[in-house]
């Protein structure tokens, strides 16, 4: 079986690449590539995500036919998609990160603030938070529900289909941390960095 | 509800550990990567490396021991000490870094914060601020201390928030080594100025000082390098006791 995780220049993606080759031991082929025709291919697709809402939408928009491959991955082929941090934002229809900026729209929703409450709540949002696990997700086996996970980011995404949360975490509100959706998958905190129960959820998508 | 973090340093010169953990069972003091290894799996929050190679030509050691470190720990890692550039800034994130902390670069030109945090993210730009008391203010000091910028360390905070940095890591350069305590009206005093989180370090001697760091100095996560380093405590004894004074840790 062949992982890919997509590397579209949106800043830093050693620490993903190192959490799944770590958790991969080799049995799993672990691919990283903006390869479009690799990516068609291949078994599961990794999409992680840093910087701003604009910037990965318009990374992913740079490389020709990028997007029109992961659309049939995820919406035809139905084949297992992760997408991390703003890699999970993007499935929004829109993003109000630095300007408005239409998303994937895989799970229709928006992208906005976190509401600090005028500066009650520090932003970004850095560090362990639990999690509330609020429906059975493959990615939550062996999970415990208010789990610790590493989080850093200032956006929120706020899904119209509330039947795709998968995972919420209290900060300024209770907000959404993780969704599933048939062959999508998405979490907002950082796996890669969440030690050992981080290692957890990537192992349970590599085994999906 | 999100956690106080509790953030060991480890100081690395020439690629090895010149400060650290003094246990017998190590098979090498010295190594970074074992060491950083203990912290994780003892339940640190993140991992601080600060880089003190003084020498140009051993600079290069830092990002070897970034990228053997972070294949072994599944924790956020912080670099710094001798950042210049983006470049240098894009070659610690390629190399496994999770953020990287800015000092006297920042001072000198605020540009570099502003554009890495732009092609980056501000979620990896660290600016620390070393800051001595001076009359009733603080000024900000670069070069590993030595040269005084005049600057003022609260207006600065204000400005590197402007700038994009996305966490503040000051240091109290009156407390730094004393064991005495945070410099607690500076951190909190920065603290409620800027709303991005603020890591409090510089005279940690004990833990009560981990708990005023962070119930008076209003400090998101608390730094300390010679506490845990000679085993006086662990990061699991720090933890437990923070939560007996009803501060949030992760457990």
């Amino acid at each position: 079986m062949n992982v890919t995780i997509v590397d579209y220049k949106s800043g830093n993606i050693s620490s993903v690449i190192n959490s799944f080759k770590e958790v991969a031991e080799n049995k799993v082929k672990i691919e990283v590539t903006s390869d479009v025709s690799k990516i068609k291919s291949t078994d599961k697709v990794v999409l992680p995500g840093q910087g701003s809402f604009k910037s990965c939408v318009d990374a992913l928009q740079s490389i020709k036919g990028l997007v029109d491959c992961l659309n049939e991955f995820v919406m035809n082929k139905k084949k297992p998609l992760l997408g991390i941090c703003v890699g999970l934002q993007m499935f929004a229809d829109v993003g109000y990160e630095e300007s408005e900026t239409k998303g994937l729209g895989w799970i229709s929703g928006k992208v906005t603030k976190i509401d600090n409450q005028n500066g009650k709540y520090k932003l970004p949002h850095i560090g362990w938070n639990q999690i509330n696990i609020v429906k059975g997700s493959k990615i939550f086996k062996d999970i415990k529900d208010k789990s610790h996970m590493y989080f850093v980011h200032s956006y929120e995404f706020v899904p119209t289909d509330k039947n795709s949360i998968s995972a919420t975490t209290d900060y300024s509100s209770k907000h959404v941390c993780a969704v599933e959706k048939e062959n999508i998958f998405g979490t907002q905190f950082h796996p890669e960095k969440s030690d050992k129960t981080g290692l957890k959820i990537i192992n349970n998508f590599i085994n999906l | 509800m999100l956690k106080n973090r509790i953030i060991p340093c480890l100081d690395v010169k020439n690629g090895r550990v010149v400060k650290g953990i003094n246990f017998v069972d190590l098979k090498d003091a010295g190594d970074p990567v074992e060491q950083a290894k203990i912290y994780s799996d003892g339940g640190a929050d993140e991992i601080c490396f600060l880089d003190i190679t003084a020498s140009n030509e051993n600079r290069d050691t830092i990002y070897e021991v970034v990228e053997k470190t972070s294949k072994k720990c599944f924790v956020p890692l912080t670099v710094g000490g001798g950042v210049r550039s983006v470049d240098d800034i894009n070659k610690l994130l390629n190399c496994g870094a999770d953020k990287v902390s800015i000092n006297t670069a920042a001072v000198e030109n605020s540009k570099v914060v502003v554009d890495s945090s732009k092609k980056f993210g501000s979620q990896c730009i660290v600016v620390a601020i070393d800051a001595k008391k001076n009359g009733d203010k603080w000024e900000v000091f670069t070069h590993g201390g030595r040269n005084n910028s005049g600057i003022d360390a609260l207006e600065y905070a204000k400005k590197m928030e402007d700038s994009g940095a996305g966490e503040l890591l000051v240091t109290s350069m009156d407390r730094d080594g004393t064991q005495v305590g945070y410099d607690i009206e500076l951190m909190s005093k920065i603290s409620s100025k800027v709303n991005i989180p603020l890591i409090a370090s510089g005279g940690v001697g004990n833990l009560d000082h981990l708990v005023e760091g962070i119930k008076s100095g209003k400090a998101s996560a608390v730094l300390a390098a010679s506490i845990f380093h000679y085993g006086k405590y662990s990061v699991k004894e720090a933890k437990q006791y923070l939560e007996s004074k009803g501060i949030p840790v992760r457990t």
